[in-house]
Formats: structure tokens, C-alpha cells, sequence
């Protein structure tokens, strides 16, 4: 089963750079993660979004709103897991590295996988 | 249900993740520590029961591994203590490990250390070792190296769980009797051994893949597990090319896994399948991995050669565009590796899907009396095949009828009644024409 977890951006928190030591922890973590196949992609997403609509034909394209307090970027990952208290698991390995923070953790259907309760 | 119960099922339902999950390098690292796998793993046990009447109260450590591993370690001081014989080195090894818990374990650094690799690696040669028969092999490395419980394994083998209880049991003892070390084979040990434990992970793919849609979730399971334990494997001996073949092979076969039967369980064949329900991000590992087992010196194994077939199918946007000839040409490959009159009956269909369907039924021809085909039904299902694209209906019918009646899975056997009907009814409609 795959399930996409995501960081919340707190903008009341100092936005500071990881540490080195952290960068060095996170990469070998997600290196292994990737051999062993539990990890299928990550990486960061801009606080700005860009909104689109569709209605009757026509688009309309919004840039924001951006709130005026410096957003962090939002990390995410897509991973694997045999089920959610695995899924669970690994993002407490995740978060064991990083400290403080919160986020989500959603299951993502494959194409043709019928959504169950 | 009441809150409480609710919240135990919650941490339950977490033990049971973190095991699967920890077990693994749990059990290699207390193997490491006592030199008897089967002492190290009711040590595993004992430390997981002792999560569970634990945790639900406590609440989950925030290491959960590194608690369980703490919790064996005391346990194995105690069990050497208590041991029977009392040897000195019985001694000797308590005090070490008394040593060692000075100092508070710390299973972060622990699995950043290569040592716990290799004590995986040690562990899957022995759950492995060729002193068990394969039965074994494969009962001890789901249960040891899967984290699947002994209920679990029966289930996916449609066995009494007891069989398989059994199996363990003797499996553990025949290790500790032909005392085997906890070791990597080495110089030209290692080839061997290592087909050994590729050939288990495949076993136990296909008895997962092998499943239909109707079955209990655990069996098509073993599929994923299996893929686990390859891509584990892969990462713990990355240098051996037919590691990455096996879970190219693993990869591209489970990519196509969700288009291989229809809702009521039918076998779609490969070459009617909705390609667009094949997994892309299966198939992208797959293809990595077989670039892989390709890129080193030497020629393909096996697995790699196979996985190579397996590609050419994953690679055509649709069955037209299927490249029959490059696909004949590692069958060649393989048969001569491998010869086996199996491998000349899928040729027999390439050649056929090639150069066309006479080509095809006189390889199929030629290999027909191999006594190891006598009962296998996809020797008349292929020559049925043929003799239908060659328009002789009535010899088609009969062979199609002959691999049904061969064959116990009942899906399979309604389609090849199903195609058999049909070149019945082609077989009249060509004599009522004529």
C-alpha cells in the first residue's frame, strides 16, 4: 500500500536551516529507505501555490494567496507499507530525525484500487 | 467494543508492524550474541511478549527496536545463566554481554552500523543452509527473516499450522545439531549458497503471485514480502549480479499484477492484458535493477536472462509492439544455461510469435515426448495454440480439451474449455463451408 505523508508549515516557528548533521542523517535514511523499497519519492514543496479552475471551457489561473510570514517548505514523501501502523513507523523514523514538528499521513490509491472505508 | 479494548487493538495492531519491521535485525543480532539461532529467537519472543503485556499500559517506546533488543539482551543473560551445561563460555559470553548493557544499547547507531548487515546476511544463509530441506528453508526465512508468525505461514501455504510449527521447530534443531556456524560462505561456497537462498525468496513469490484474487490477502502477500527480502538483499550484497536479476525478475512480474486475471479470477494471458494497468513504478524498479544485474562483467544468469524476457514484454506500449525476436534470442541464452524442456516450450512460443506459427509447433513437436512434460498442461495448450492459428480446428480442439482435462486450477481450465469450444465451432463452420 503507498501513502503520502506531508509536513505542516508552522509559521509561528523560527525557520531555520537543518544541520549538517541532520543532512547527513537524512540522506543516509532516505538512501536506505529507497534500497529497500519502503521509499518511492520525496523531496519539498513551495509554500506558493498556483490555483487553476475549470468551468464551462474556460481557466482561471490565481497565483497565492501567500500569507505575509515566512512559510517553510513543506516536506513530503511517498512511501510503501504493508499497512498504516507500518506506515505509522516509518514516519516516526522520520520525525525521530527531524524533532519537533507534525504532519499527515495519507493512504494513495493505485489507479483501478477501489477505495475501502 | 469498549475504549479500552479498542486502544489495545491499536497497540496491537502497532507490535505487530514494528515486529515485521524489527525482527529481522532483532533475531541477527541476538543470533551474533549467542551463536543458536533457535536460542535467538525465543529470546526475540520472549521480549515480544513482553511488549504486549507491556505497551498497551506504557504506551510504545519511542525506539520500539531498540526496547525489544534491550529486553532480549536480558533475557539472553539470564538464559545463559540458567543454561543446563553451564559450559564456561556459556559464562564467558554472559559476562560480555553484561558489559555491553553498561552501556545503554542504542539501536540508531546500531543500524547505521554495517555490522548489522552483516549479521542479516549471516542470518539469511542460515535460514537458507542447505542442510534443510527446501520446505524448511522457506518456512524459517518467512518466519525469521519476514517477521511472519507461524499461523501466518500456514495460511499462506494452505497447511495445518501445526505442519508448519513443526517445521520450524525441526528446521531450528537440525542448525544447531549440524553446527552450523553463523557465518557468509565464503570463495566458492558463496555462488552455491547464494542460489540457494535467491531460489527461497523466488519460491516464495511465486506461491504469493501464484495466488487468485479470491484468496485469503496473506497468500498474494508473500509476493511483496518476497520482494522485501530480495531488495534487502540486493542492498546487503549489492556486487552479485543475479541478486539484482531476481528482483528485476520479482519487479516486472509483480508489475503485472493487478491485470493478470479479471474480476471472477480468469487468467488473462500476457498478451491480452490492459497495459495501462500495469504498475509504471514496478516496472521502472525492475528495469533499474536488471540494468544493474547487466552492468557488470560476465555473462547473465538465470534470473537476470529471465527478467531480461520479462523487460521486452514491459517495454511494449502494446502486444503488437512486443520484440519476439530479441525475446527468442535470450531464450536461446537461456536454454543454453538452463536447459530444460520448460524453457524450450516458452522458446516454442517465441519462435512462434516471431517467425510464425509452423516455425513454432515444430520446436513444440520436437520436445513433445520429454517425459517431463507428460503432465504438464501447457504443453497441449500451446500446440493447441498453434494448431488454431494454423486453421487445423478439429486437431486444435482436441489438444486445447486434452490440456484442460490436465489441469486443477478450475479457472484456467474454463478458459482452455472455453478456447477448445471455440475451435469446435470454427472446425464446423470450416466443414459446413466447405
Amino acid at each position: 500500500m503507498k501513502y503520502f505523508m506531508k509536513t505542516e508549515a508552522d509559521p509561528s516557528a523560527a525557520v531555520t536551516p537543518p544541520s549538517p548533521e541532520l543532512m547527513v542523517e537524512m540522506g543516509k535514511f532516505i538512501e536506505e529507505s529507497f534500497r529497500n523499497g519502503s521509499l518511492i519519492a520525496t523531496g519539498a514543496l513551495d509554500p506558493r501555490t498556483t490555483r487553476i479552475r475549470s468551468e464551462g471551457g474556460k481557466f482561471t489561473i490565481t497565483d497565492g494567496p501567500y500569507t505575509e510570514a515566512k512559510e517553510a517548505v513543506v516536506g513530503w514523501a511517498i512511501i510503501e507499507a504493508a499497512s498504516k501502523d507500518e506506515a505509522i513507523e516509518l514516519s516516526k523514523r522520520f520525525w525521530g530525525l527531524v524533532g519537533d514538528g507534525q504532519g499527515t499521513i495519507q493512504r494513495v490509491y493505485d489507479p483501478g484500487e477501489v477505495p475501502q472505508g | 467494543m469498549t475504549e479500552a479494548e479498542s486502544r489495545d487493538d491499536v497497540v496491537h495492531r502497532a507490535i505487530d508492524a514494528v515486529w515485521r519491521m524489527e525482527s529481522p535485525r532483532l533475531i541477527a543480532g541476538l543470533t551474533r550474541l549467542t551463536r543458536d539461532v533457535g536460542l535467538a529467537e525465543d529470546l526475540a519472543q520472549d521480549a515480544l511478549e513482553a511488549a504486549l503485556r507491556q505497551w498497551p499500559d506504557q504506551g510504545i517506546p519511542d525506539v520500539p527496536g531498540a526496547w525489544l533488543m534491550a529486553t532480549a539482551r536480558h533475557r539472553a543473560i539470564d538464559a545463559l545463566r540458567r543454561h543446563a551445561t553451564l559450559q564456561r563460555k556459556a559464562h564467558e559470553l554472559a559476562r560480555e554481554l553484561e558489559q555491553q548493557q553498561l552501556t545503554p544499547p542504542d539501536l540508531d547507531t546500531d543500524i547505521d552500523n554495517a555490522a548489522i548487515g552483516d549479521d542479516l546476511l549471516r542470518l539469511v544463509f542460515i535460514c537458507c543452509h542447505p542442510v534443510l530441506s527446501v520446505e524448511a528453508r522457506v518456512a524459517l526465512t518467512l518466519r525469521l527473516l519476514g517477521g511472519l508468525r507461524t499461523d501466518e505461514i500456514a495460511r499462506a501455504f494452505l497447511v495445518p499450522e501445526a505442519t508448519i510449527g513443526q517445521r520450524i521447530v525441526r528446521a531450528k534443531r537440525t542448525l544447531s545439531e549440524a553446527g552450523v556456524p553463523f557465518e557468509v560462505p565464503q570463495g566458492a561456497d558463496f555462488r552455491t549458497r547464494l542460489a540457494s537462498v535467491l531460489q527461497v525468496i523466488y519460491l516464495v513469490f511465486n506461491e504469493g503471485y501464484s495466488a487468485t484474487a479470491g484468496d485469503d490477502w496473506i497468500r498474494p502477500a508473500l509476493g511483496e514480502d518476497a520482494l522485501r527480502l530480495g531488495r534487502v538483499l540486493a542492498g546487503l550484497v549489492p556486487e552479485e549480479p543475479e541478486v539484482h536479476g531476481l528482483v528485476a525478475l520479482m519487479e516486472l512480474q509483480a508489475s503485472r499484477m493487478r491485470a493478470r486475471t479479471d474480476a471472477s479470477g480468469t487468467p488473462i494471458p500476457i498478451l491480452e492484458q490492459e497495459r495501462g494497468r500495469w504498475d509504471q513504478l514496478l516496472i521502472n524498479r525492475g528495469l533499474a535493477a536488471l540494468e544493474q544485474a547487466e552492468s557488470g562483467p560476465g555473462p547473465r544468469g538465470p534470473y537476470a536472462l529471465q527478467a531480461a524476457i520479462a523487460a521486452c514484454h514491459a517495454r511494449a506500449r502494446t502486444a503488437e509492439a512486443t520484440d519476439w525476436a530479441r525475446i527468442v534470442a535470450i531464450y536461446d541464452a537461456l536454454a543454453e544455461l538452463t536447459p530444460s524442456p520448460i524453457v524450450e516450450l516458452n522458446r516454442a512460443v517465441a519462435v512462434g510469435m516471431a517467425y510464425g506459427p509452423a516455425a513454432g509447433i515444430e520446436l513444440v513437436e520436437g520436445i513433445a515426448d520429454q517425459p517431463a512434460l507428460a503432465a504438464y498442461h501447457l504443453l497441449p495448450a500451446v500446440r493447441g495454440d498453434f494448431l488454431m492459428k494454423l486453421e487445423r480446428f478439429d486437431e486444435a480442439a482436441a489438444e486445447l480439451a486434452r490440456a484442460a482435462a490436465m489441469t486443477r486450477n478450475v479457472p484456467e481450465r474454463n478458459l482452455l474449455l472455453d478456447r477448445a469450444a471455440a475451435a469446435t465451432r470454427r472446425a464446423r463452420e470450416t466443414t459446413g463451408a466447405g
